[in-house]
């Protein structure tokens, strides 16, 4: 199936995405150590102090000069690659907005962490999901495969003509980023040629020209200035129908890969795990997924009709693939390893919710909010979950709408 | 009256500047205008040189000082600053 | 780098320069750091990028659609100056490495008016510096966040009114002194850094042409007077200019690698003291500094003078002149 000789290595999520990183041809890496991303710019540190790579890594004073450094060495024409966690992305925010606005592929990859306060470094999706909003593409890793396989992507996604914009991909820390993995991974010039050279889209410029959309003397171009009430709006709409795009980029990007490697992950926006005639279903994001697809083998042993719909790409939400692959479930609970304080539940729930009130057929839709800060998330914790399905699928009635599990109360 | 603006489909993306700022007469500012007395002018170049906008120019093939009126803004720091007084500032529209 | 040689250029030369910081700006008329940018602007000797902190600066020559730019300029955030001029001078350095641009040195500019220096941009600008990247980097003073309304930075001087430390009853003006960020600058042991006044327009452009031959980073704090939130008149600017180096407020200098020298103003004082003007001759001439003329608050003129003689002595016994 696959024509390209891959090998497989012992790498853990870190160390995965700097490979990936280090095969992409990247020519900026600026980037400021948080736990638990640091082992992904200490590996970069090692291939760049080896002449492994041909990359400026800029060891920068803060994540908002690490942004802000992607931002314009992007702009002057380089391929760049930033990575960060919790705080760190916080401490990004401003500069995230500016990166979406003036449409720079940039390829972030996210360890997830939970936010502060109090401080904790583990598992949550607070950190990402806190910056759904704010115009970058992003996707979850369920393992380290996978989020070495979606670096690689992220390049040719983000800097596609008609995306040209910035992309994140998360994947859980410490579950994933410091377990150690076998991932396959592709020879350095497969990888080289399938990311290719940066595309870089052409503008008007103030002299009346079409000049490459780059800093460069000979064109010189202005990028980010005040736009005011008669401007702002149309520049947002933009950068809107530049994600609806992103929809059919990400689908196809995913198809070539799957071509290049034989590994697949549903259609690249979701994947369905024994969801066809599943009756029951668990909607989820990141390395959750990979447990959850354990217990509905557990579950379909007990003659439960259970399934999984895996949300790979948050953003832009793959509206469409919701509806097709969940409409006709008789009960599906969203699992949120973040909380939308005062929010009547989590973000993956709010978002799920708000895409089945238009589906033809409309399932019962429960929330568990689990695993922040990093709690363990056990098998038998879903398999309470599929129970309580089974519960409301029977009956049709919620006891509980929006319940916190794994918790002590 | 003004034309239409672009619409979203037509905007550069990323709000790239398309227009220079040339197109944008500051000269309407004015309340009061630099009359220069060229019989005095010794060409030392103190008005180009420390006018905010650029709107005074050396014509160096005729050797004369050109008042670009379109930017001026009437600060009167060339006024000021000519050693020789060969700038006079009149009320707009007074001159 | 050490000895490093002025830039010659007579007026009539200077004249024939480029305008790449074009005529159309929506600066308010007199605007002192207009004429800081289109002057060093001017000067520029090659292909250039330039970069602006979010300010005066930025918001009036980028109204969208418009640009006062001809060269290739972007802006980011407010903080983000150097952190700019960092990114682009590191890709700037890849790709040429890598053959995917063409293999000739281009200047980058860093523009960034005193709020986006001294307070907010601080931590970038000391990031940069340490390390190494080359680019020059130049602070408009205009001693004072003008574009917000006028609202007291780091860098405004004691006793001055400002929107946020205003001419009150009780508290007459800020209270604290302007942060010295020169030589904060020069502690950083950077290559360049130098002082320099829009009112000496060609030790300006020398100081400028310095710093962007030098390569590392270079540091240049530009006196620029903005008449609009110092309430003095608009033909003024220049005046001003020169009367805050000839009252020592604002004296003119350059550290060589650490190594203090005067500029020629400044040094024409130190050698005649009788030169040096008090400074109430400079603070007469705008009316942020009205309310210390009151005989309660004639203190505060004390203390201003008692201040810049103190630093200026002080940068004497730098350039070894005391």
């Amino acid at each position: 199936m696959s024509k390209v000789k891959q090998k497989m290595i012992p790498l853990n999520g870190d160390e995965a995405v700097a490979y990936a990183v280090k095969q992409c041809d990247v020519d900026v890496v600026a980037a400021y150590p948080i736990t638990p991303q640091t082992i992904i710019v200490e590996k970069f540190s090692e291939y760049v102090a080896d002449g492994e790579v041909e990359t400026e890594f800029v060891c920068v004073e803060s994540e908002h000069t690490a942004m802000t450094c992607s931002i314009t060495a992007a702009a002057t024409g380089a391929r760049t690659f930033t990575a960060t966690a919790s705080a760190g992305l916080a401490l990004m925010h401003e500069m995230l907005g500016v990166a979406s606005g003036l449409r720079m592929p940039i390829v972030m990859s996210v360890v997830n962490r939970a936010l502060s306060a109090p401080i904790n470094i583990h598992c949550d999706h607070s950190d990402s999901m806190s910056e759904r909003d704010i115009g970058w593409i992003q996707a979850y890793a369920e393992n380290s495969q996978e989020a070495y396989d979606s670096i690689i992507q992220a390049f040719k996604i983000a800097e596609n003509l008609k995306v040209q914009l910035p992309m994140m991909v998360g994947l859980d820390g410490f579950v994933l980023s410091h377990t150690l993995e076998n991932v396959t991974v592709l020879p350095d010039e497969t990888v080289k040629k399938f990311v290719g050279t940066r595309q870089i889209p052409q503008v008007m410029n103030h002299k009346g020209e079409l000049v490459p959309f780059k800093l460069n003397p000979e064109k010189p171009v202005t990028m980010g200035p005040i736009s005011l009430q008669d401007y702002y709006f149309e520049t947002k709409r933009q950068q809107e129908e530049a994600m609806r795009k992103a929809i059919g980029v990400i689908k196809q990007v995913h198809d070539e890969y799957v071509k290049l490697t034989g590994r697949s992950y549903g259609n690249g926006l979701v994947e369905a795990y024994r969801l066809e005639d599943a009756e029951v279903a668990l909607v989820c994001v990141g390395s959750t997924a990979g447990t959850v697809k354990t217990v509905v083998d557990i579950m379909r042993e007990k003659g439960i009709k259970a399934g999984l719909l895996k949300v790979r790409t948050f953003r832009p939400l793959p509206v469409e693939d919701i509806i097709n692959n969940l409409s006709d479930k008789k009960a599906l609970a969203v699992m949120d390893r973040s909380c939308s304080f005062g929010g009547q539940g989590g973000p993956v729930f709010h978002e799920i919710h708000h895409a089945m009130y238009d589906a033809p057929d409309k399932p019962q839709v429960v929330n568990y909010i689990y695993g922040l800060g990093g709690r363990d998330t056990p098998p038998a914790l879903i398999e309470g979950i599929f129970n309580d399905l089974q519960n409301i699928a029977q009956t049709g009635q919620i006891k509980t709408k929006i319940q916190f599990i794994g918790l002590r109360e | 009256m003004s034309p239409q603006k672009k619409n979203w489909k037509e905007l550069p993306m990323a709000g790239v500047c398309w227009v220079s700022s040339t197109d944008y007469k500051t000269g309407d500012w004015r309340s009061y205008k630099p009359i220069w007395h060229t019989e005095n002018c010794i060409r030392c170049m103190n008005c180009h040189i420390f006018c905010p906008e650029g709107a005074v120019k050396y014509d160096e093939e005729n050797n004369v000082m050109v008042y670009d009126y379109d930017f001026c803004k009437g600060c009167g720091i060339c006024a000021n600053e000519c050693p020789v007084k060969a700038i006079e500032m009149v009320v707009e529209g007074k001159e | 780098m050490k000895n490093m040689t002025e830039w010659k250029v007579t007026n009539k030369e200077f004249a024939k320069t480029p305008e790449t910081f074009m005529a159309g700006h929506r600066a308010c008329a007199g605007c002192g750091p207009a004429i800081a940018l289109r002057l060093i602007m001017k000067a520029a000797r090659g292909p250039t990028i330039a970069t602006s902190a979010t300010g005066c600066m930025e918001v009036v020559s980028t109204i969208y659609p418009n640009t006062a730019w001809d060269v290739p300029w972007i802006h980011t955030a407010f903080e983000t100056a150097a952190a700019n001029a960092a990114g682009i001078e590191s890709a700037l350095k890849v790709l040429r490495k890598k053959g995917k641009i063409k293999d000739e040195h281009v200047d980058v500019i860093a523009f960034g008016g005193d709020g986006g220096t001294f307070d907010i941009g601080f931590q970038a600008l000391s990031g940069a510096v340490e390390r190494g990247h080359d680019f020059l980097y130049v602070l408009y003073d205009n001693e004072a966040y003008m574009n917000t309304g006028i609202q007291r930075s780091g860098g405004t001087p004691h006793g001055a009114w400002t929107t946020t430390s205003p001419a009150g009853e009780v508290i007459p003006g800020k209270t604290q002194y302007k942060k010295p960020i020169g030589h904060i600058m020069v502690a950083h042991e950077m290559p360049y850094v130098a002082t320099a006044s829009i009112g000496y327009w060609k030790d300006m452009v020398q100081k400028a042409r310095k710093g962007l031959e030098v390569n590392g980073p270079a540091f240049l704090h530009t006196f620029a007077p903005c008449p609009r939130g110092w309430r003095s008149e608009t033909s003024k600017s220049i005046e001003i200019s020169r009367l805050a180096v000839d009252t020592c407020v604002f004296p003119l200098w350059e550290a060589d690698c650490g190594e203090y020298k005067l500029s020629p103003k400044s040094k024409a004082i130190a050698l005649k003291p009788e030169k040096k003007k008090p400074v109430e001759v400079y603070l007469k001439t705008q009316r942020r500094f009205r309310h210390l003329f009151k005989p309660k608050n004639k203190h505060i003129i004390e203390e201003i003078q008692n201040n810049v003689d103190r630093r200026w002595n002080k940068l004497l016994k730098l350039c070894e002149m005391d």
